[in-house]
């Protein structure tokens, strides 16, 4: 069974539009298989169930909405940190731009030439995440992903990595069209941090694939670049191991359109998943985070905390499921999402679910819209804060349950800054 | 100090008399107590004096070193030297007390064009306050007032007037909430800031606070006026035969 004729003509119409990648390699069965499994789905559609809120015509069709791109002089996020940078221009990868490919206890390669080599360990997990990610939930972006990315790097952790790699996106070209793919994986008791920001292209749709495995630990913070018209359909996938620890913080601001799909499956026993998100949207900005997190072990936690700061029109979308599989038992499930509207214009939507078939659980989920809490921006300006400085540090106050996810402290008051300047900027 | 004339105030949503004419003055380095029942206007007024949204005036005048008082934004009236303290601090989660109060004191400076405290002179200072007030340094790193016990709160308050040296101080309740000890370390960090230049409103139900803050003058507050005034042994009064009798002298 395919998708409907006028999904199929769709998907048709973007495939044929698309080169896959040449080359007898491996890669190449891999990617066939994605395109099968894209041409069985068919591409997005208003209809579907899980692109309700967010219509995905403007990721899906052949060409890509011209996007300027956003030119500051502002130092570039992660800057003070000690990173390997990688450097991605308008969805390719920019040698002369970036540092030497080494790091202790980390193999750092490029995905067009692992594709090259007979033997590779990247050859067992390309696409292979993604796959199982597709049910119960289809992905077809992620899919496409898979069959046409024409870049990205592979990374294996063995150690403990003395440094973070940091994947910077370069947006230039109005047109680009941006379709990066990442394998990561962290070997037993490995470590290591990623960290990703920039807007990339004028439209960027990337899967990024994690296996972590027993013991192992993964940090993963990115921002999204400040473009404002910009467009990205973001897929994370991640299997996690016994004992092992996952964290995943993205900082939004700005953006026309965002998709960030984030499927996580705990497999082994005591393991750790976090992820959460801070977005800051004014005016033409639709930001959606959809969430899956599968508990297939027992005494596993999974935390979700979404936060959205909505103003001028704005929307923002939360679509967050925990699944509990039958034996999953001891699980601690916790998700919420809510949105600060600083007006009446902006909305949110937001789509809840709780799937549980273990017995001996606990979950919980909440999900809020409000405003500027009147009691508190009074206190605030009783003490002297005048009402703007006093709206942004409740609009920070808002946001710090998801910032305090982020566990580096450095890390954290990076992002801290970044959303304290926004919002300054903001202020009339 | 602060000169309150013939003040009217109503409630912005419904047509709600709260405030009918209160006079009120209160001279430097004096001590007021206002005491009067539930609905008598006591909070209202004071937040009224603090600009607090949702009130509207509907005649007289109330000014602070001659100031107009009310045509001003809440952080106008602070930086003016106006202090209120909640009855029920607001807890702000994710925004830690030293930064919430380095903000404010820091506002304010601007406010009156003065220079902006050091990171190290602020630290200096609030840990010497913080002490004499029984706050230890990781309730100042803790988010403002979240997980504070009342009396943790209410030292917050006393903490924060300390900081920001207002001129004119209004304490709304400050003794709701509070066992004996907590009162006691409360007024006494209150009767530590007393001063020449420093003007205290007391506004409470009961008379033992009075105990603690001893006041100058006493007013009873009833249905919207101010219906009697008198020295501390009025306080006594009050505590001895309730309200009652007042309201009927008055009606």
């Amino acid at each position: 069974m395919g998708a409907p004729a006028e999904k199929q003509t769709a998907t048709e119409a973007r495939i044929a539009a698309l080169d896959l990648p040449k080359g007898a390699d491996w890669a190449t069965g891999l990617r066939k298989d994605a395109l099968a499994r894209l041409t069985t789905m068919g591409l997005p559609a208003r209809r579907d169930e899980y692109w309700k809120y967010t219509r995905p015509d403007t990721l899906t069709q052949s060409d890509p909405v011209p996007a300027t791109a956003f030119i500051t002089d502002e130092t570039p996020v992660f800057d003070a940190i000690e990173r390997v940078k990688i450097v991605f221009r308008d969805g390719v990868f920019d040698a002369n731009a970036s540092d030497d490919l080494t790091l202790a206890g980390v193999t750092l390669e490029r995905l067009s030439d692992v594709t090259q080599t007979d033997i590779h360990w990247a050859k067992d997990l390309y696409g292979s995440l993604e796959s199982q990610g597709q049910t119960p939930v289809e992905r077809p972006l992620a899919a496409l992903n898979t069959a046409f990315a024409n870049d990205g790097i592979v990374i294996r952790v063995t150690g403990k990595a003395s440094q973070a790699v940091n994947l910077i996106y370069h947006h230039e070209s109005e047109t680009s069209d941006a379709i990066l793919h990442h394998v990561v994986k962290v070997e037993e008791g490995a470590e290591l941090t990623l960290l990703e920001n920039g807007p990339a292209a004028a439209r960027f749709n990337k899967v990024l694939e994690v296996d972590i495995a027993d013991k192992a630990s993964f940090h993963h913070v990115r921002t999204q670049g400040r473009d404002h018209d910009r467009r990205a359909a973001t897929h994370i996938f991640a299997r996690l191991g016994t004992e092992s620890t996952f964290k995943s913080f993205t900082m939004t601001a700005n953006g026309v359109m965002t998709r960030n799909e984030c499927v996580i499956e705990l497999t082994g026993d005591n393991a750790f998943a976090h992820v959460a998100g801070a977005a800051l949207g004014d005016g033409d900005f639709h930001h959606d985070d959809t969430v899956f997190i599968t508990h297939d072990a027992v005494n596993c936690e999974s935390r979700q905390v979404f936060k959205k700061v909505l103003r001028n029109g704005a929307t923002g979308v939360f679509q967050g499921k925990i699944l509990v599989k039958d034996g999953a038992q001891k699980t601690d499930g916790y998700q919420i999402s809510q949105s600060l509207l600083l007006d009446d214009d902006s909305q949110f939507l937001a789509k809840p679910e709780l799937e549980i078939y273990a017995d001996d659980v606990a979950c919980s989920h909440g999900s809020t819209s409000g405003a500027i809490d009147e009691d508190a921006l009074f206190y605030l300006r009783s003490r002297g804060v005048p009402e703007g400085p006093a709206t942004d540090l409740l609009t920070l106050s808002f946001l710090a349950e998801a910032v305090d996810e982020i566990d580096d402290p450095v890390l954290a008051a990076e992002i801290g800054a970044r959303l304290e300047s926004w919002l300054e900027r903001r202020r009339s | 100090m602060l000169e309150i004339k013939n003040l009217q105030v109503k409630l912005e949503d419904e047509d709600k008399q709260i405030l009918k004419g209160v006079d009120l003055t209160i001279g430097a380095g004096e001590v007021h107590a206002i005491m009067g029942p539930n609905g008598s206007g006591k909070s209202t007024l004071s937040y009224v004096l603090s600009g607090k949204d949702g009130y509207e005036v509907t005649g007289g005048t109330a000014t602070l070193d001659g100031e107009d008082l009310l045509d001003m934004d809440p952080e106008e009236r602070a930086a003016l030297g106006l202090f209120l303290a909640f009855q029920y601090p607001v807890e702000i989660p994710g925004v830690g007390n030293m930064t919430f109060l380095r903000t404010a004191v820091n506002a304010q400076r601007k406010a009156r064009g003065e220079e902006e405290i050091s990171a190290a002179e602020f630290l200096k200072v609030i840990r010497e306050k913080a002490k004499t007030l029984k706050i230890d340094a990781e309730m100042l790193k803790r988010p403002v007032n979240v997980g504070f016990s009342g009396g943790e709160k209410k030292r917050n308050e006393i903490l924060q007037m300390a900081m920001l040296e207002p001129k004119m101080c209004i304490l709304d309740e400050t003794d709701s909430g509070l066992d004996v000890d907590a009162m006691k370390l409360v007024s006494d960090g209150v009767n530590a800031l007393r001063s020449e230049g420093r003007s205290f409103l007391v506004i409470t139900h009961y008379q033992r606070l009075l105990d603690h803050i001893k006041p100058d003058v006493v007013h009873i507050m009833a249905n919207g006026r101010i219906i009697k005034t008198g020295g501390p042994d009025l306080a006594l009064e009050v505590e001895q035969n309730g309200y009652a009798d007042l309201l009927e002298e008055h009606a």
